[in-house]
């Protein structure tokens, strides 16, 4: 009788799970808050907003704007041959859907400290909510990037996207959330205990950019120090991006596969250090 | 019978004072002058080094064993402190214990709050989606009972306006017509019952008492000992991290307050130091004296003096008291703004009330200070209580001796005798 009772317990709450036992079954049982989730962010980020949405196309147009005014015409930094306006803005786009979703996951315990303390759900939610509604904005502002490449190909500037390789985007765009959300999970853990990784996060994601190919083409980097440039695993995504619907850009299997192991191992970190994380922070945030 | 929860050797400690110092800069300082072998470079001289490591642990809950059937409601009963929140954050899995195990058949939900997670800018309607999935609802469930749960909370016409705009009632009556409407197998409930209006205390009460007659199993933590005993079949009573007694309801509260009362230890009211940044009690006196059990001539007057400080101008801050009975009845609520609004700049102030001589019968009662920000939070509840006895000197029943009236109150209700012709 004993037997056959201990056998039906649906929950057992214990100090300490396995490292890597990220309970995924039990997040696919919580799609439909990681969906009101997503639509809580769009939602609520542009209520009472006189352009709301618009501003999904404006930042990044800005930023391009900017970015070929002080680079391209200022600075007159090199861009493989591109036009500086497609050059430029799909670094930018390309680059704010990873620090977008390194910024927002790197926020899930400090902001969410108030909900997690009170009600239990799968914390990998948050994140992963995150990551989706980062997705969106992209693929929009994606979207945007395209239409300006096609009014560039109409006006008779010679563009040579590489259809291959756009097949193979989905697989980048992958490999950027993975990044986004490995760095993002680990300072979000970290900063349970150190509130200073909130600032360098700002900061260092700022400086972070700079090295990485958004304002100039790896091409235009000396030999000697392309391996420095390289290592950044941001950097084959960007050019491989650039490669695929602009044909220009220095990009190789190696360089690729490099990223996507990083990609690996820091997800996996992540995942390990938020799974300890969640199940004490409560105690000392 | 069935067991729903149970509870093994469950143990939970908190580490007092610090855990690091805060700062990746200081943590990494100190654990190169450890690596080194130097004293700790952050101490200020004069302080004693400690260490991290050295920090005191407190055991929340220690080695705490109890079953649960399915079906029973339980009320949770002790004092602030005792290690009832920590249990319902256990269960709840806000939080992991330290040792033990909880193990659990069906379904939990857990009510620590009403409202959790409700977004300012999104509408009722949203925002009821979006609270429903956080305590656990899917989609289908939520749609299939989306009507009947605005019409529980009664704000069907400003369900498409954001909740921002609504008043703090409706707010709440729409959180727990969410939180009414979850069907989970076991219902964990804290002291939500805290906030609302008595009409909506009355709502939530009748609530619960459904739940359980549906035949799930209910965790109930509650100061309220009358909540307790008009809906839980058995309490369990927890003192300083360990269980004390656990059985019929009756029984527990009633060896709870007595204890509440022959608490020896305690001979001076303590204050809670609760370190709000709005509000802090400094002074408690009873008939001008801060010792418990001071006995009071029912012909006299039952002075309460209250000296706290105000640290931030605030809204809808209400100072006052309950009265109970020894039983756990409560006699009374009042506060200082029942009448007239109370303007209060910051500063030290000093508040006098006045339980009007020949009025409480013979018999032990305490007073329990409440101090709270309208539909906002509790600042002390069941934090500082004070106890006293009234003894019988007036004219009343005099003539009998040893005949002592029943009830609460002994008034003078102006008896007038005439012969009819």
């Amino acid at each position: 009788m004993i037997n056959l009772e201990e056998e039906n317990w649906s929950l057992i709450i214990e100090p300490q799970r396995g490292l890597l036992d990220l309970r995924l079954g039990e997040l696919w049982r919580y799609k439909d808050l990681v969906a009101l989730f997503v639509r809580r962010d769009f939602v609520s980020i542009y209520k009472q907003t006189i352009l709301g949405p618009l501003w999904y196309l404006i930042q990044p147009l800005l930023t391009t704007i900017t970015f070929t005014v002080i680079f391209g015409n200022i600075a007159s930094l090199p861009t493989d041959g591109l036009p500086q306006f497609l050059f430029y803005m799909s670094g930018a786009v390309v680059w704010s859907y990873f620090s977008s979703c390194l910024t927002k996951t790197s926020e899930t315990f400090v902001q969410n400290a108030n909900l997690f303390g009170k009600v239990y759900f799968p914390r990998l939610a948050v994140p992963v909510s995150i990551l989706i509604s980062s997705l969106i904005t992209f693929i929009i502002q994606f979207a945007m990037f395209v239409l300006f490449a096609l009014y560039f190909t109409l006006r008779g500037t010679p563009i040579q996207p590489n259809w291959l390789w756009i097949a193979l985007s989905p697989i980048f765009i992958i490999m950027m959330a993975g990044l986004g959300l490995g760095f993002g999970i680990i300072i979000s853990s970290l900063t349970t205990k150190y509130r200073d990784l909130r600032f360098m996060v700002q900061f260092g994601v700022q400086l972070l950019m700079y090295a990485t190919p958004v304002i100039y083409p790896v091409s235009s980097i000396p030999q000697r120090f392309q391996w420095i440039i390289l290592a950044n695993p941001m950097t084959s995504i960007i050019e491989a991006f650039r490669y695929a619907f602009l044909g220009a850009g220095t990009v190789s299997v190696n360089s690729l596969l490099y990223s996507f192991c990083f990609m690996v191992v820091i997800v996996a970190v992540g995942s390990v250090i938020f799974n300890r994380v969640e199940q004490t922070f409560m105690d000392t945030v | 019978m069935t067991t729903a929860i149970s509870v093994e050797r469950l143990s939970k400690t908190y580490r007092l004072g610090q855990i690091g110092t805060g700062t990746f800069a200081h943590d990494l300082n100190l654990w190169w002058a450890r690596m080194r072998g130097k004293p700790n470079p952050l101490l200020r001289i004069g302080d004693k080094d400690h260490g991290n490591r050295d920090s005191k642990e407190i055991w929340a809950l220690k080695d705490v064993n109890f079953k649960v059937e399915q079906g029973e409601v339980l009320g949770i009963i002790g004092r602030n402190g005792a290690g009832k929140s920590t249990l319902l954050k256990i269960l709840s899995r806000v939080t992991a214990p330290t040792s033990g195990r909880i193990k659990v058949k069906g379904r939990i939900a857990s009510l620590l709050e009403v409202g959790t997670g409700f977004h300012p800018d999104l509408t009722g309607r949203e925002n009821t989606y979006l609270n429903g999935a956080i305590l656990g609802m899917s989609r289908r469930e939520i749609d299939r009972k989306f009507d009947e749960i605005v019409d529980f909370s009664g704000v069907e016409k400003f369900i498409d306006t954001p909740v921002k705009r609504y008043s703090s009632g409706m707010y709440v009556r729409l959180a727990f017509a969410v939180a009414a409407h979850l069907e989970p197998e076991i219902l964990v409930v804290d002291e939500v019952l805290a906030v609302g209006d008595a009409e909506f205390q009355k709502k939530c009460l009748g609530k619960m008492g459904s739940v359980a007659k549906e035949g799930r199993t209910v965790l109930f933590v509650s100061h309220n000992i009358t909540a307790i005993n008009q809906l839980c079949r058995s309490a369990l009573w927890i003192n300083k991290g360990q269980i004390v007694a656990l059985g019929e309801t009756k029984t527990i509260t009633t060896q709870y307050l007595d204890f509440q009362f022959t608490n020896e230890n305690e001979k001076t009211i303590s204050i809670k130091h609760t370190q709000d940044e709005i509000f802090q009690l400094t002074d408690v006196k009873i008939n001008g004296a801060t010792a418990q059990d001071s006995v009071i001539n029912s012909a006299a007057p039952v002075e309460i003096d209250l000296t706290y400080e105000i640290h931030k101008i605030t809204n809808g801050l209400r100072i006052g008291f309950d009265l109970y009975a020894r039983d756990g009845s409560i006699l009374l609520r009042s506060f200082d703004d029942d009448i007239d609004t109370v303007k209060r700049s910051t500063g030290t102030f000093l508040a006098q009330a006045r339980i009007p001589p020949n009025l409480l019968n013979e018999g032990k009662y305490y007073i329990d200070i409440a101090v709270g920000i309208h539909g906002v939070r509790w600042i002390l509840w069941h934090d500082v209580t004070i106890r006293f006895e009234i003894l019988s000197a007036g004219k009343i029943n005099r003539n009998y001796a040893g005949g002592k009236h029943p009830g609460y109150f002994l008034v003078d209700a102006d008896w007038k005798t005439l012969q009819l012709p």
